[in-house]
């Protein structure tokens, strides 16, 4: 009797959950009118493809939403940005390894991380470690290359050559509930066990609450194998080496307290964010050291507030602040190990950001805009001869949209001033100011059919960090900002159907040329200690993105196909006398390409994942000694969600790297083999 | 459409293959010739943290340079050299080379290259030969109750059974040593505690293997050689504030410095007959561009007799002049090029006369040569 109640149970539950699963994940973004656009993709069934997702944007991002975010079953955001097409993630290995974004080949430090609309930064070296952040509370990751279309936004959102907007869960309540919880819990290789718990609470119709934390730890062991060989002569010559990958552990914990208010015409909201962790680093695995000591603390507190408006039917007000505190501890201890350096150094960076855009709608058609941001980042160190920088920079920039029918065009100009202070020295430093333009246009030539074509121009700089600039020893060098000009042409094809099994297709294709003048490349002197930063790097990058997705439907399952295949030649023409002139640069592959298969019934959700990075080199110098092999994994991913009258337990098991490939994405930092990743989420 | 996509990238797509071992690259660059120096080793460091410590051969008699020999014949060694190799060395009929990062000596037959033992040394730096035995500067001395003052020691190895039979603790971050008459002398750096270099030489008596006294010169000392004076030439990377990089000449006799070259910037030298060949290579913040030089100091007269050896314009072509080496047998002069540390650099050969006779590409950071009276085998 029992087990027939719980056949019905689950048999009811099935057939809810596949009606409930797009409830649940999405909330309409009324407030926030950057993410407005994901709603479309929200509403229709997770297989079928929308018409156009973004209607609004002229250069289409890429994104990744609700319910695909669910159903990854990845611990940061950097495992699921790597489905993007001309995305390449520069992966030391395991859940603690420092994971970057490159993006079409200008280097990490030109790809801006935005959380929750403010901008996520690191004066001290620019680099934002995307596998800090966890997925357990995103609503969405969304890459624009270039900058978004709309005006009303802050002069940071056009300052990066390309933007990564992360956007934490909106509370949302359904049929009069005042209370969400989600638990989870997340376990599995490595020793990985990360609980968390979501809290969303309506305080009144117009203000909710929303909580989060979660703890994280792993021991960030794997085992790795180095396998090289030859046959001569029928006989096998060559090593096969195995180890286990030590000192990747990680304990992190994130707590995260958002107020969401309403208002007529606009939004507020608040945000506490604080993270804590220590971690070790698992290090370069060379002959004679496999196994590292050094270690790192890290304490991230940040404040942020916003505030939109429509003041009057042609004028809106955008305010953003923050203020953030980050504390680094850096260890080597010989003590530990006899071989290393003593160092025990500690940075504190502060920040205050402000920012207010308003945007006037002169007519339908025309949009103006003028941002001005100010931001304030202070570096303390107990580093010997710390010269203890603090950097005042402005951040202006007008821009302007025009829509004409079927034809869009969007202007921008932002100029940046920099101002540097030595508070050892007592002295300032020469200013930085430059002025970066863009243009964006699309058309849509006929009413009836999906077509756009489209095109970008944007000119970028990344200015020098402190660690650039200041790092002692190397002195006080005058660098000029790194430039990055892009051209884009593109377009984007999609039918969507209401019926049969067909339910629609969508293709985006981009062909790119961009230039990097003055790259700062780390320059040696005649002494290993002493690395001087110079201007000197330009490397020309011209590649195309394509991508597709389709939907399918046949009876009750759903199937969902997301393909991108990335190309690009990324030369480095900084010196014609170089042997090396015009080498492809490191670590860029001439192909790389993903596949993402979804298959979803009765409440089953199937996920196999594919990731291809073709050959590439680890220097410029082309060499079969700086060859490295092409990459791939398989992954597989099984969940199912159980529907009961008062709550619902969702759980998702997943395979990564199914045929255990031992590969590198840098050398000397080997990636895990095989390895599984259960969640279970009980919601209420 | 899906299925073009795929058509392309499936095309486009290539499997991965067995690690292969790179064969070396063999290139004739110089006519053959004969003498009692048959050819050279040279040790490419390669990038820390990149295991990319690599070892390259010169020929004299059929004249080709081959480059990345080790994993070629030792294929059985994991992960090959090992990570930034710091000094190399002939001793015995073995070759010795000290790689820094994976804390250990790699002993090869010199007829060969073919791996022999592995003496594991932390953190090892330079070595000295006398006797039957090896000695070795490692920076990984005793922890103090203070961790950032840290001595280092030396090393004493059997040279037939390859073990350490003893250790002396000398100097902060010592480097580079020569032997006078029973005496080691050790140049420490400091180079842990910068801003507060070391300043001093150690001098150990091998016979009782302890410091006998320390010698003041200057901060951040690096290389030590024997001129044909018998005196001992010190080099000074300078602390990059008030000392800049200069050259130090010690009496052994007297265990003083007498004589101070402030003007003989050093990044690297090499002795031939009464001459010291000297090459240096810094930047300045003020002219915002390297200083490089070529000079030749003759220890007869005690005085820098040029300041640019090379007579054909090429020092043009020379962008990070890293190591110097003169082959005693001809007085060919050897010098490298580290370009930009992350690429392979490249070896020039220059007459007595200054003029260029060959060049050929080297790994990553070509470093040091030890030349050979034997020939390597299997070439």
């Amino acid at each position: 009797m029992k087990n027939i109640t719980l056949i019905l149970l689950f048999l009811s539950t099935a057939a809810l959950s596949v009606l409930q699963a797009g409830d649940f994940c999405h909330v309409p973004d009324t407030i926030a009118g950057d993410t407005c656009d994901s709603v479309l993709s929200y509403e229709l069934a997770e297989a079928v493809v929308a018409a156009d997702r973004w209607p609004d944007e002229i250069i289409k991002p890429r994104s990744i939403e609700g319910d695909r975010i669910e159903k990854l079953n990845v611990l940061s955001i950097a495992d699921a940005i790597r489905y993007f097409s001309g995305v390449q993630i520069k992966d030391y290995g395991g859940i603690g390894g420092l994971k970057t974004i490159n993006v079409r080949s200008l280097g990490s430090q030109h790809t801006g991380i935005f959380y929750d609309g403010v901008e996520l930064g690191n004066a001290q070296n620019g680099i934002v470690d995307l596998g800090r952040f966890s997925l357990d509370n995103m609503e969405s990751v969304t890459l624009y290359n270039g900058q978004k279309s709309a005006t009303l936004q802050t002069a940071k959102d056009y300052a990066s050559a390309n933007t990564v907007y992360l956007y934490t869960r909106r509370p949302r309540f359904t049929g009069g509930k005042r209370n969400n919880w989600n638990f989870g819990l997340k376990g599995g290789s490595f020793m990985t066990v990360n609980p968390s718990v979501l809290w969303e609470h309506r305080i009144s119709d117009r203000v909710s609450i929303s909580t989060s934390a979660e703890f994280l730890y792993t021991t960030g062991r794997y085992r790795f194998t180095y396998e090289k060989y030859r046959t001569e002569g029928g006989e096998r010559y060559g090593y096969d080496t195995t180890g286990v990958r030590q000192n990747g552990d990680v304990r992190m914990t994130r707590a995260e307290v958002s107020l969401f208010g309403d208002m007529d015409g606009g939004y507020w909201k608040a945000k506490a964010y604080f993270y804590d962790s220590e971690r070790g680093y698992p290090g370069a695995v060379v002959r004679g050291e496999f196994v590292h000591q050094d270690r790192q603390w890290d304490d991230n507190f940040f404040l942020q507030g916003s505030f939109k408006k429509d003041l009057a039917p042609w004028y809106s007000l955008l305010v953003n602040a923050k203020y953030s505190y980050d504390y680094l501890r850096y260890l080597s201890d010989p003590r530990i190990d006899v071989t290393t350096m003593f160092v025990d150094n500690r940075y504190r960076q502060q920040e205050a950001y402000i920012s207010a855009a308003q945007q006037f709608k002169p007519f339908g058609w025309w949009d103006l805009s003028l941002s001005a941001d100010f931001q304030w980042n202070l570096l303390d160190s107990d580093m010997k001869d710390f010269v203890y920088p603090v950097r005042y920079a402005s951040y202006t920039a007008a821009a302007t949209a025009f829509r004409f029918g079927g034809f869009r065009l969007s202007a921008s100009l932002l100029y940046i001033y920099i101002h540097d202070v030595l508070r050892s020295y007592g002295a300032d430093v020469e200013d930085r100011h430059n002025l970066s333009p863009s243009v964006m246009a699309s058309w849509k030539p006929f009413k009836r059919t999906n077509l756009t074509f489209r095109a970008f121009y944007k000119k970028s700089y990344r200015m020098p960090t402190f660690n650039d600039l200041y790092y002692t020893f190397t002195g006080i060098t005058k660098l000029e900002p790194e430039e990055t000009v892009q051209y884009d042409f593109g377009a984007g094809w999609s039918v969507a159907r209401d019926a049969g099994w067909f339910r629609g297709v969508e293709l985006q294709g981009d062909i790119y040329f961009n230039q990097i003048s003055n790259k700062i490349i780390a320059m040696p002197t005649s002494n290993q200690f002493r690395w001087t930063m110079m201007n000197l790097g330009y490397v020309e990058i011209l590649g195309s993105d394509i991508s597709a997705r389709a939907g399918f439907r046949f009876g009750p399952v759903d199937i969902a196909l997301t393909e991108s295949y990335t190309w690009q030649q990324a030369r480095d023409l900084t010196d014609p006398s170089s042997p090396w002139y015009g080498g492809q640069v490191p670590y860029i592959p001439w192909h790389s390409c993903s596949t993402v298969v979804n298959i979803s019934f009765a409440g089953w959700s199937l996920d196999y994942s594919f990731i291809y990075t073709g050959e590439r080199y680890e220097s410029v110098a082309n060499i079969p000694a700086n060859h490295a092999q092409p990459w791939y994994t398989h992954d597989i991913s099984l969940g199912k969600s159980f529907l009961f009258s008062k709550w619902e337990l969702r759980a998702t098991a997943t395979v990564n790297n199914i045929f255990n490939q031992q590969y590198e994405v840098v050398k000397c930092y080997p990636m895990p083999g095989t390895n599984f990743m259960i969640k279970l989420n009980f919601i209420i | 459409m899906t299925a073009v996509i795929l058509a392309i990238a499936s095309a486009a797509v290539s499997c991965r293959k067995a690690e292969p071992i790179p064969p070396p690259d063999k290139e004739h660059v110089a006519g053959g010739e004969a003498g009692t120096v048959k050819g050279f080793f040279l040790l490419n460091e390669g990038n820390m943290g990149s295991n990319k410590a690599t070892l390259d051969y010169f020929d004299y008699t059929d004249g080709f340079y081959m480059s990345n020999i080790y994993a070629d014949r030792n294929p059985d060694v994991a992960l090959e050299l090992g990570d930034v190799g710091n000094d190399l060395g002939i001793y015995g009929g073995n070759l010795y080379a000290v790689i820094n990062c994976s804390n250990l000596v790699e002993v090869m037959d010199a007829r060969t290259a073919r791996h022999k033992a592995e003496i594991q040394i932390p953190n090892c730096r330079y070595m000295a030969f006398d006797k039957g035995y090896a000695y070795i500067s490692s920076y990984a001395g005793p922890v103090d109750i203070n961790p950032e003052y840290r001595r280092g020691i030396v090393v004493k190895v059997d040279t037939l059974s390859f073990q350490i039979v003893d250790t002396c603790t000398v100097g902060y971050q010592p480097e580079e040593m020569v032997i006078v008459s029973g005496h080691l002398y050790v140049a420490n750096s400091g180079g842990y505690m910068a801003p507060d270099y070391d300043s001093t030489v150690s001098v150990i008596d091998l016979d009782r293997f302890e410091v006998v006294k320390t010698i003041e010169v200057a901060p951040n000392l690096h290389q030590m050689k024997i001129g044909g004076d018998g005196m001992i030439y010190v080099s000074s990377r300078g602390d990059y504030y008030g000392y800049q990089s200069a050259t130090y000449i010690i009496d052994p006799a007297s265990g003083t410095v007498v004589r101070e070259l402030p003007l003989l910037q050093n990044s690297d030298m090499a002795v031939y007959g009464d001459s010291i060949y000297v090459i240096s290579h810094s930047w300045s913040n003020i002219t915002m561009d390297y200083q490089t030089g070529y000079a030749v100091f003759d220890t007869r007269s005690q005085v820098t007799v040029n300041r640019n050896f090379i007579t054909d314009g090429t020092e043009k072509e020379i962008t990070t002049p890293y190591c110097i080496a003169v082959n005693p047998d001809n007085g060919d002069v050897f010098i490298t090029d580290a370009k930009d540390h992350v690429t392979p650099g490249m070896i020039h050969c220059y007459g007595q006369d200054g003029v260029r006779k060959w060049s050929a590409v080297t790994g990553d950071i070509p470093s040091h040569i030890a030349f050979t009276t034997q020939r390597l085998s299997d070439l």
